[in-house]
């Protein structure tokens, strides 16, 4: 791979690129479907593809392609240059230099391979099994699926970065149909992991099938403002948004709430937030960014204040600062942007009941919908649609659905009044681990 | 039109595929290449070529289906996944039929976007960003994007199918910024079509100037209304409402699991007779137009809805065969890496008899959702949500003022059965639906349709 990679910047380089990089990935994966007791679809495959990214001065361009015979690497680096001839100078591009990657252990389970497709299958189906098997009203189970990717990484730039790691994850989820009072409702489990040991089924269906359950005869609440709770699998995606309107790329084009913020108030002093790309049980940790940047620690929010955006080299050397080894890319088809790698709310002390209890009367978010439409990215506003349960007296009452939920990302971050201790990872829109938020003030807009 | 395995390495393949058994066995070969680029601060960036080329085998016993995929064209490379795809299978080798190939004529493609220099795309970006940024001085910032894909397919199946397409899509997209003091608001427009670069030949500097007018509207816009209340969906793009409350409802997957509040309403009235929809794949250069789906069956145009009354469920050949059902030509999927799963192509309200503006008129107070950002449908409890990206306020049956961050929520059997007008204009937009962890174009269209009553949900309680 790594050879692959070299011969690709040299390829570049002979193309008329003053400086490149190449980006060679190969990645095995598979994944089983249950459904109705048996297995619905099972895929098994491997592949390969490269990216190379050609400056010419300061001019940048991109290439990608799956054939990575001699000939297909030397078309698609002159592609790369051609790209590049097209784009504008940009004063502030150009590759980073070489610096040691950083160490990260255990990113792959070396069991991963010795897990049968039957064994799989058969993990698939205990995941749909326990679902059924949680509680009389559960009709069925939409979906139970088991994925796994064993993924190797090499990267190599004319500057003399020339890297490479292996990681593997693992994921269960189940969608489970709840019937009772003339209704339907579904509810989500999940788990996941570095290898298929990690995953618990009977977890992964009984969370599925509680959460359908507690919604049968869900009505809507009054509109009002009050209390939210947000359980983890809720706050870690607006945690996700959060880490969005952090990155320097946004704060730079003035498509952030947080832009012109650092150093400013922005959060309750209970919330504290950090991107690690070092943490062993993120997906996102590797040795080294997308650019081949080592990844690290960084602190975003403490003690109330704004501590710092997430950079790549581009940012960096635009906004006069050092990258934060956050360059990231959704595989070999996309170049290097910035985006967090794993963000972790810091866990508090409060019990998931202690919460609720500081809550008093308010609402339980448990579910969000239409994040990617409700949600202005430069302004933080925000109005999604949500699901969950009533809070009355400190503890959880009716189910509710059909409501929404409005704030904007700062005055949420403010308004954070207490934070659970109960973390979790989540990989919805990202990696993030956090526990529950209780937001002080919400509007809720039901009936 | 099936050039990318000839028909004898076909064969071969569905032989292997089946060599362990199987009821059903299907090649997918497919290349494909495109060119992306984009204008932000002024300035061209992130422009990217891209090229795939690769095969998906599948083998279908029972309720199972076995898939495996390979990059590149190879054909020993594709008898390697046919063997993966069967290994899991212990029963006696099936025989294919022997393949007969297709007639089909691929949508016609004036001007190939590969035969455009790169420099063209780039003056089009340019020229879009002047007249984005022309359109005010509150325009603080404006991008654009430029996406050009040929996508080349064959597809080859155990009962003789052996058929292809050749498809072309160009696509732009215009988002701006404008910023008054404190207050910052965005804009959104595109432009695409299953054609080549003749789609730019009138006028696409607008959609910059429309982009930028939406923005600098909200600039005006005071908090939505929250609460129960009649509301005015716009034309056009306004039509990813039916897409999410309904078509993928009656999508055949959906169905079949019981996760669809459509199950058993199948000539049933679900809305009032005042309403007709369809799914048509066929619209001519329409953005979720292809001659065939990627499974080979010629797309055709279904009425999903006539006059009230449900009247189709879209299929692809997995759920077509569970159930006895002819094949509607909906089986998609986003490249040679995945598996198809039934899909809405072009899905709309066919146009009505009212007029938008009398529409309105009759609203004492309500809401006025010109476009959206985007929607969500839970299919099995018909649960939906969608963020507005530009509404207004109606007070006393005229459009009084724009409003900022609006979400509509509701459940799709009762707002369908609240459409209670249909207007007489019509248009179609694009969008790119995600389904399964698959992307894929689709069209959705409408004119002017009101709802009698729909939660919207804002800040102003």
């Amino acid at each position: 791979m790594i050879s692959l990679a070299r011969g690709a910047v040299e390829a570049a380089t002979a193309a008329g690129a003053s400086d490149a990089e190449a980006y060679a990935v190969e990645d095995s994966g598979r994944e089983v479907r249950a459904h109705g007791g048996e297995v619905e679809s099972l895929s098994s495959a491997t592949q390969r593809g490269i990216g190379i990214r050609a400056w010419i001065g300061k001019r940048v361009g991109y290439a990608y392609g799956t054939d990575l015979s001699e000939a297909g690497v030397t078309a698609l680096a002159a592609r790369a240059a051609e790209a590049a001839r097209v784009a504008d100078e940009d004063e502030f591009a150009g590759p980073p230099s070489s610096s040691p990657a950083a160490q990260v252990s255990d990113l792959s389970d070396p069991t991963l391979g010795e897990w049968s497709t039957d064994r799989l299958a058969g993990l698939a189906l205990a995941i749909e099994a326990a679902a059924l098997a949680a509680d009389s009203r559960i009709a069925g189970v939409e979906q139970a699926v088991y994925a796994d990717s064993a993924e190797s990484v090499a990267l190599a730039s004319s500057l003399g970065i020339a890297g490479e790691y292996s990681s593997s994850s693992c994921y269960g989820y189940v969608q489970a149909l709840a019937e009772g009072d003339g209704g339907r409702e579904t509810g989500l489990g999940f788990d996941l992991g570095r290898g298929p040991a990690a995953l618990d089924p009977a977890a992964i269906g009984r969370e599925g099938a509680e959460r359908a359950a507690a919604m049968i005869g869900a009505g809507k609440p009054k509109s009002r403002s009050c209390p939210v709770v947000l359980d983890p699998t809720v706050a870690a995606s607006f945690v996700a948004l959060i880490g969005r309107g952090l990155a320097a790329s946004a704060v730079q084009r003035g498509r952030s709430p947080f832009a012109e913020r650092l150093g400013d108030e922005v959060a309750n002093p209970v919330l504290s937030l950090h991107d690690d790309g070092l943490d062993t049980e993120g997906f996102a940790s590797a040795p080294f960014d997308a650019e081949g940047v080592p990844r690290r620690r960084t602190a975003l929010i403490e003690a109330s204040v704004l501590h710092t955006y997430l950079y790549d080299t581009y940012t960096a050397n635009r906004g006069d600062a050092a990258s934060t080894g956050n360059a990231s890319r959704s595989g070999y088809r996309s170049q290097p942007s910035v985006s967090a790698s794993n963000l972790i709310v810091a866990a508090g002390e409060l019990s998931f009941d202690e919460l609720l209890n500081e809550a008093g009367d308010g609402v339980l978010v448990t579910d969000v919908a239409g994040l990617h439409s409700g949600v202005n990215p430069v302004s933080g506003v925000f109005s999604v649609g949500a699901s969950g349960r009533a809070i009355r007296d400190g503890e959880l009452s009716e189910p509710l659905r059909e409501f929404t939920i409005a704030s904007d990302l700062v005055s949420m971050l403010r308004a954070v009044r207490a934070v659970g201790a109960d973390s979790r990872w989540v990989p919805f829109g990202g990696s993030v681990k956090t526990p529950s938020l209780l937001v002080g003030e919400m509007t809720v807009a039901g009936s | 039109m099936s050039g990318l395995i000839p028909a004898e390495g076909a064969e071969r393949v569905l032989a292997a595929a089946l060599a362990n058994g199987g009821d059903f066995a299907e090649v997918f070969a497919e290349r494909s290449a495109g060119l992306t680029m984009a204008i932000d601060e002024s300035r061209v960036e992130s422009v990217q070529a891209g090229a795939a080329a690769g095969a998906g085998v599948r083998v279908i016993s029972g309720a199972t289906t076995y898939f495996s995929h390979v990059d590149g064209l190879e054909l020993a490379d594709i008898e390697r996944a046919a063997g993966e795809a069967a290994a899991a299978l212990r029963a006696e080798r099936t025989e294919p039929r022997p393949l007969s190939a297709a007639q089909t004529t691929p949508l016609p493609i004036e001007v190939a976007p590969a035969g455009v220099p790169a420099e063209r795309k780039a003056e089009l970006l340019r020229e879009l960003d002047q007249r984005g940024r022309g359109a005010g001085p509150e325009i603080a910032q404006f991008t654009a994007s430029y996406a050009e894909v040929r996508r080349e397919v064959s597809v080859a199946n155990s009962e003789g199918l052996y058929s292809g397409d050749d498809r072309t899509r160009v696509r732009i997209g215009a988002q701006a910024v404008a910023r008054r003091d404190g207050t910052v608001e965005t804009g959104a427009e595109t432009l695409g079509a299953h054609c080549g670069f003749e789609l730019f030949d009138d006028d696409p500097g607008a959609i910059a100037e429309a982009a930028s007018r939406k923005a600098l509207t909200l600039l005006d816009a005071g908090p939505a209304p929250a609460g129960l209340m009649p509301v005015v969906v716009g034309g056009g793009f306004g039509g990813v409402l039916f897409h999410e409350m309904t078509g993928h409802g009656l999508e055949a997957d959906h169905i079949q699991k019981g996760a669809s509040v459509y199950v058993g309403k199948l000539g049933e009235q679900v809305a009032r007779p005042l309403l007709t929809a369809y799914d048509d794949g066929r619209l001519p250069n329409e953005w979720g137009s292809d001659a065939i789906d990627d499974e080979g069956v010629p797309t055709q145009k279904t009425r999903v809805i006539e006059e009230g009354r449900l009247t189709a469920y879209l299929y692809d050949g997995v759920t077509a065969r569970r159930e006895g059902a002819a094949p509607t030509g909906n089986g998609r999927r986003e490249s040679f890496r995945h598996l198809p799963v039934p899909r809405m192509t072009n899905t709309y309200i066919a146009p009505g008899d009212a007029e938008p503006e009398a529409m309105i008129a009759e609203v004492k107070r309500g809401f006025y959702a010109v476009s959206f950002a985007g929607g969500q449908v839970d299919p099995a409890t018909g649960d939906f949500v969608f963020g507005v990206s530009e509404g207004y306020l109606i007070e006393g049956g005229r459009v009084t003022r724009p409003c900022r961050g609006a979400t509509l929520i509701g459940n799709c059997l009762e707002a369908l059965a609240a459409i209670d007008a249909v207007g007489n204009d019509f248009e179609m937009k694009t969008g790119v639906c995600g389904k399964a962890g698959q992307r894929v174009p689709v069209g959705t269209g409408q004119g002017h349709v009101r709802i009698q009553a729909m939660t919207v949900g804002g800040t102003e309680v």
